[in-house]
C-alpha cells in the first residue's frame, strides 16, 4: 500500500507522520507482512508445500524454524506463503466493497430524497445481520474457496463504505464551493467527480485500512471453518484448524499462525488510527 | 482585608500552536457587597479569568501570580481544600444554560447536591431547601419542577435553576459569566435583576462578566475592560463611562447596539479581529487595531496609568485621549 | 408510546419478511439438491425424484414460500431433513446453549470493559490510559477463535483443568454446564471487551468535556465524584448502542467459537444444516436469528429511554 502518497500529502504531512508513534509502528508492521509475502515468491526456508513424511509434527529447531505440521511441511514457509493469501483476499474484498459502496454512497448523496432513503435502508438491512454468520452461510452455500470468500467478505464491506461515503459526501455538498459550483451550472456528476470525491478520499483511505484488518480476520475465520481457501494453498486460518487436531502432541503449531494474523491486524489498525490522527487536525482547521 | 485579592494573575494555555497567555498580569480586589464588572469582546480572556478564580482551568494550563480568598492563597491550595471552597464559599453561574445542567438528572437532585456535599444535609432536608431556593429564584411551580429534567425547562428557567444551585450554600463570592447572553432580551433584564437582588440580600461579592457595556453600566459599581488577556482600563463604573481613557473602551462604546428603532447608519465596528493567543504581540495587544497607535506602543505592555481616583488605563496616550474629548 | 410500539412492530415484521425472502431466494438460487445430498451422490434417479416429490420440492417456488411462511405464522414448523424432528424443537434445544453462552460472554465483556474504559478516560493520556489503550489494541487484533485455541492449549493441555471442548448438557448439572461454557465465553469476551473499552473511553472523554461536568466541579465535586456522579450515566447512552450490537453479534455470531469448543449451539446447527442442505432448518434458524436481532434492538431502545429522560418525552 502506498500510504505516504495518498492525497493527504499536505505540506509537513510526511514529517508529522514520521513522528507519530502508532502510524510508524503500524506502517512498519504492515510493511513487514507485505515484504514477507513478496519474499515468499522467491524464497522460503523450505518449499511451502513440500511434505517430509519423516519429519511430521517436529518442534521448532534450526532446520525447521517454527517446526513442522502433520504432513511434515515447514510451518515458517507456510506462514510466509499464507501472507499472500490474506493480503489477496483483503485487498480484493475491500476493493470490491469500496468501489460499490462508494458508488452507492455518492449516488445517494447526489440524488438525496428517495434514492438516498432506499440505499440507506438496504445497507441497514445488510448491517442488521452479523457479518460473520452471513459470510459463513454464503460460503457454505456457494461452496468453499478463495473467490467465494472474497465475495462474501466484499458484500459486507459495501454498506460500510456506502454509509461513510454518504455522510462525508453530504457534508461536502453543504460547503460553499459546492454551492458555488452548482450556481455556476455544473451537474451532479461533475460536482461529484471534481469536488466531492477528492474531499472524501482521505476518510475512505482510513476506513479502507481498518476494513482491510477486519477482512483478514474474517478470511481467517472462514478458512478455519474450512470455507475459505482450499488446500493445498497455504492459509493461516486453515493452519489453525489443522493445528487443533494435534494440539496435545504439538501445541506450538497452534501458536504461530495466530501470531501472524494478530500482527497483521494490529499493524493495519495502528496504521489506520495513525492516519486518522494525522488527517483529522487538517480537517478541523479547514472548518 | 478585601474578600478577594488578585495580583499579577497570568494564565498560560496550551494551544495547537504552542503556549499563549490567555490572561496577562491581571490585578484587582473585590469586597463583600461589591459588584465588579468585567467586559470585553469574545475571546479576550474573561471566562479564563473566571475559571482561574475557581481553579477550574483546562488541563495543561499554567497559572502564575496570586489569588487570595479571605487571605487564603488559592493558587497553591490542594485539590481537596479547593473542592471544599467551590460551591460553598465561591460559586459560578455559566454562560450556557442549555448545556450547563446534567440532562439525565432531575432539577431537584442537581440543586440539592451542593447542600448534601457542603452542609452535610440529608437528602430529604436538601430537597426541602432546594424547593425554597427554586421558589426564591422565581421558578414558576417549583414543587413540580423538582422532579423534572432540564429539557423540560426553557432557557430562562434553566438559568434560574443555575442561580439557585450557585446560591445554595450562601457563597461569599459569586461569579456570573455572561449569565444572560444566551437568553431573550426580555428575560435578560429579569435574570440580571434577580442576581442583583440576591447579591444585595445576602451581602455577596459579585463578579459579573459580560460583553455588553450596557449591562455593565446598569449593574456594577466598578468595572474592568479586558482586551487580549490584560485589563486595559479599570475604575468605578460611572467614572469610566464619564472619562473613557482607553481607545478600546471607546471602540466598544461606539460599537454597542442601541435600543430603539433601527437607524439608517450601520452599526460601527472596531476594525480587525482579536488576535489568536499564540499571536499576541509583546506590546499593547490592541496596537494593531488602534487608531492612535504610535511606535512606542509595541515596546512592551503599557503600565497602568492613574487617570483619576481608582481609575487606571493601560494606554500610553490615555492623557491625550481624555484631554482631546 | 403506542405509536412507538406500533412503529417497532412494523419494523419487526418488515425485517422478518425481508430476511425470509432473502433466505428463501438464496437457498433457491444456489446449487445443491437436498434430495441428492440426503441420498448420496450414487443414488439412482428414481429414488431422488421420489424423495423430491415427498419433500414437496417439485411445487412452484411461490407455493413453497407461502407454505413455509404460513407454517411459521401458525406455529407449525417444518421437519428437519437430516434430524427427522421438528425444526422448532431442534432450534430451541440449540438456543439453550447459545443464549447462555452469549449472556455469559456479554456479562464478562461489560464487567471487564466498562471499568477499564472509564478508568482510562479518567487518566486521560497518563500511564493508566496508555496501558489500557495498548492492551485493548492488542485485544482487537487477536482473532477470537485463536484465543479460544490458546485457552484450550493452556487450561486443557498444559494445566488439565478443563476439557478441550464439548458440552455435557444441562441435565448433568448447572455447574458443569456453566464450566463447559466458561472458556468459550472468555474467548468471545476478550475481543468484544477490547472494543467496548475503547468505545467507553472515548464516550466518557466526550462527556467530560461537556459544560455540565464543569458545573458539577464548580459545585465542589471532586474529579472522581463528577466522573461517576455526572459523566458516566451520560456516556452510557452511546455505549449501550454498541453493547446492543455486540450482543446481537454474540447471539448469532458464535458459530466459529462453537466450532472451536465443539458446542452444540445454534451457529453450528446452521453451519451443519447448510452442509447437509437441510433447507427447513436453515431457513427457520435464520429467521429466528433475525428476530433476535430486532428484539435486541428494541430492548436497547427501551434501555435508552431508561437512561436518557429526554427520549421519553419524544415518544409519547
Ligand atoms: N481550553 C482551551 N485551550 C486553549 N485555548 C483556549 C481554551 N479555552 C479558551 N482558550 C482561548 O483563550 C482565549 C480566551 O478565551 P475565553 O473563553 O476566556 O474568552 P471569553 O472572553 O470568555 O469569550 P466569550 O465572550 O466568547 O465567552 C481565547 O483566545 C480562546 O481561544
Ligand atoms: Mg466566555
Amino acid at each position: 500500500m502506498t500510504v505516504a502518497a495518498t492525497p493527504s500529502a499536505a505540506p509537513g504531512f510526511a514529517a508529522r507522520a514520521l513522528r507519530h508513534p502508532s502510524f510508524v509502528a503500524g506502517a512498519v508492521l504492515t510493511g513487514l507482512i507485505v515484504l514477507m509475502a513478496l519474499v515468499s515468491y522467491v524464497w522460503t526456508p523450505h518449499p511451502p508445500l513440500e511434505m517430509t513424511v519423516s519429519q511430521r509434527l517436529k518442534p521448532p529447531s534450526e532446520a525447521w524454524w517454527l517446526g513442522t505440521d502433520a504432513f511434515g511441511r515447514d510451518v515458517a514457509s507456510l506462514i510466509m506463503a499464507g501472507a499472500r493469501n490474506s493480503i489477496l483476499v483483503g485487498v480484493v474484498a475491500v476493493g470490491i466493497g469500496m468501489t460499490a459502496g462508494v458508488a452507492f454512497g455518492l449516488y445517494a448523496s447526489a440524488k438525496r430524497g428517495w434514492t438516498e432513503e432506499i440505499v440507506m435502508r438496504l445497507s441497514d438491512f445488510v448491517f442488521a445481520f452479523p457479518a460473520i454468520l452471513s459470510a459463513v452461510m454464503l460460503t457454505a452455500l456457494a461452496g468453499a474457496g478463495t473467490a467465494n470468500s472474497i465475495i462474501a467478505i466484499g458484500i459486507f464491506n459495501v454498506p460500510v463504505f456506502a454509509r461513510i461515503t454518504r455522510a462525508a459526501a453530504n457534508s461536502v455538498w453543504a460547503r460553499e464551493f459546492v454551492l458555488a459550483a452548482r450556481a455556476a451550472g455544473k451537474g451532479g456528476f461533475r460536482i461529484t467527480v471534481e469536488h466531492v470525491l477528492p474531499n472524501i478520499v482521505s476518510i475512505l483511505v482510513v476506513q479502507a485500512t481498518i476494513q482491510f484488518a477486519i477482512a483478514i480476520l474474517a478470511e481467517a475465520a472462514l478458512s478455519y471453518l474450512g470455507l475459505g481457501t482450499r488446500p493445498p494453498d497455504p492459509s493461516w486460518g486453515r493452519m489453525l484448524n489443522e493445528a487443533q487436531a494435534h494440539i496435545f502432541r504439538s501445541p506450538t503449531l497452534a501458536v504461530f499462525p495466530g501470531i501472524a494474523i494478530a500482527l497483521s491486524v494490529l499493524g493495519l489498525n495502528l496504521l489506520g488510527d495513525g492516519l486518522r490522527d494525522l488527517i483529522d487536525p487538517r480537517l478541523a482547521r479547514k472548518r | 482585608m478585601p474578600l478577594l485579592e488578585v495580583e499579577n494573575l497570568t494564565v498560560t494555555l496550551a494551544t495547537n500552536r504552542g503556549p499563549g497567555d490567555a490572561v496577562r498580569n491581571v490585578a484587582f480586589a473585590l469586597d463583600r457587597g461589591e459588584t465588579l464588572g468585567l467586559v470585553g469582546e469574545s475571546g479576550c480572556g474573561k471566562s479564563i479569568t473566571a475559571l482561574a478564580l475557581m481553579s477550574l482551568l483546562p488541563e495543561r494550563a499554567r497559572i502564575a501570580g496570586s489569588i487570595r480568598l479571605d487571605g487564603r492563597e488559592l493558587t497553591t491550595l490542594g485539590e481537596d481544600q479547593l473542592c471544599g471552597l467551590r460551591g460553598d464559599r465561591m460559586a459560578m453561574i455559566f454562560q450556557e444554560p442549555m448545556t450547563s445542567l446534567n440532562p439525565v438528572q432531575t432539577i431537584g437532585r442537581q440543586v440539592a447536591e451542593p447542600l448534601i456535599l457542603h452542609k452535610g444535609m440529608t437528602r430529604a432536608a436538601a430537597r426541602e431547601r432546594a424547593l425554597d431556593l427554586l421558589d426564591r429564584v422565581g421558578l414558576p411551580n417549583p414543587a413540580a419542577r423538582l422532579d423534572q429534567f432540564p429539557h423540560q425547562l426553557s432557557g430562562g428557567q434553566r438559568q434560574r435553576v443555575m442561580i439557585a444551585m450557585a446560591l445554595a450554600c450562601d457563597p461569599d463570592l459569586l461569579i456570573a459569566d455572561e449569565p444572560t447572553t444566551a437568553l431573550d432580551v426580555t428575560i435578560q433584564g429579569q435574570i440580571l435583576d434577580l442576581i442583583l437582588d440576591l447579591v444585595e440580600e445576602r451581602g455577596m461579592a459579585l463578579l459579573l462578566i459580560s460583553h455588553d457595556l450596557g449591562v455593565i453600566a446598569e449593574t456594577t459599581q466598578r468595572m474592568m475592560v479586558m482586551y487580549g488577556g490584560s485589563v486595559v482600563e479599570a475604575g468605578p463604573t460611572a467614572e469610566v463611562f464619564a472619562r473613557m481613557a482607553h481607545p478600546y473602551t471607546r471602540g466598544l462604546f461606539a460599537a454597542r447596539p442601541k435600543l430603539g428603532p433601527a437607524t439608517e447608519t450601520p452599526l460601527a465596528t472596531i476594525a480587525g479581529v482579536v488576535p489568536e493567543l499564540a499571536d499576541l504581540p509583546p506590546g499593547c495587544p490592541f496596537a494593531n487595531r488602534c487608531p492612535l497607535m504610535i511606535p512606542p506602543c509595541n515596546d512592551g505592555l503599557p503600565p497602568p496609568l492613574p487617570m483619576g481616583p481608582d481609575h487606571i488605563s493601560r494606554c500610553i496616550r490615555a492623557r491625550e485621549l481624555v484631554a482631546s474629548a | 408510546m403506542n405509536l412507538f410500539l406500533l412503529k417497532r412492530f412494523a419494523t419487526f415484521i418488515a425485517t422478518l419478511i425481508g430476511t425470509s425472502l432473502v433466505v428463501f431466494l438464496v437457498l433457491e438460487v444456489l446449487p445443491g439438491d437436498p434430495a441428492l445430498v440426503m441420498l448420496g451422490p450414487d443414488a439412482n434417479e428414481d429414488a431422488v425424484a421420489a424423495l423430491r416429490d415427498k419433500l414437496g420440492l417439485n411445487q412452484p417456488a411461490v407455493t413453497r414460500y407461502l407454505e413455509w411462511i404460513g407454517g411459521l405464522v401458525t406455529g407449525s414448523f417444518g421437519q428437519s431433513y437430516s434430524y427427522g424432528v421438528s425444526t422448532g424443537e431442534l432450534i430451541v434445544e440449540r438456543l439453550w446453549v447459545t443464549v447462555p453462552l452469549a449472556l455469559m460472554a456479554m456479562l464478562m465483556t461489560v464487567v471487564i470493559a466498562l471499568p477499564l474504559g472509564i478508568h482510562a478516560a479518567s487518566k486521560h493520556n497518563k500511564a493508566g490510559d496508555v496501558v489500557v489503550m495498548g492492551v485493548s489494541q492488542l485485544g482487537i487484533a487477536i482473532p477470537n477463535f485463536w484465543f479460544g485455541i490458546l485457552l484450550i492449549l493452556f487450561f486443557a493441555v498444559q494445566l488439565g483443568w478443563a476439557s478441550a471442548g464439548g458440552f455435557p448438557g444441562w441435565d448433568e448439572g448447572v455447574l458443569d454446564g456453566i464450566s463447559a461454557l466458561f472458556l468459550p465465553a472468555i474467548a468471545l469476551a476478550l475481543v468484544q471487551a477490547a472494543i467496548l473499552a475503547r468505545f467507553t473511553r472515548s464516550a466518557v472523554l466526550d462527556v467530560l468535556r461537556e459544560d455540565f461536568v464543569r458545573t458539577a466541579r464548580a459545585k465542589g465535586l471532586t474529579r472522581r465524584a463528577a466522573l461517576w456522579g455526572h459523566a458516566v450515566r451520560n456516556a452510557l447512552i452511546p455505549v449501550v448502542t454498541i453493547m446492543g450490537l455486540q450482543f446481537s453479534n454474540l447471539l448469532a455470531g458464535t458459530v466459529v467459537i462453537e466450532n472451536v469448543f465443539q458446542l452444540p449451539g445454534l451457529g453450528r446447527l446452521v453451519f451443519q444444516a447448510i452442509a447437509n442442505r437441510d433447507v427447513p432448518v436453515v431457513r427457520d434458524a435464520v429467521v429466528i436469528l433475525a428476530a433476535k436481532v430486532v428484539i435486541i434492538n428494541f430492548v436497547v431502545d427501551l434501555l435508552y429511554a431508561w437512561i436518557d429522560p429526554r427520549l421519553k418525552a419524544h415518544d409519547v
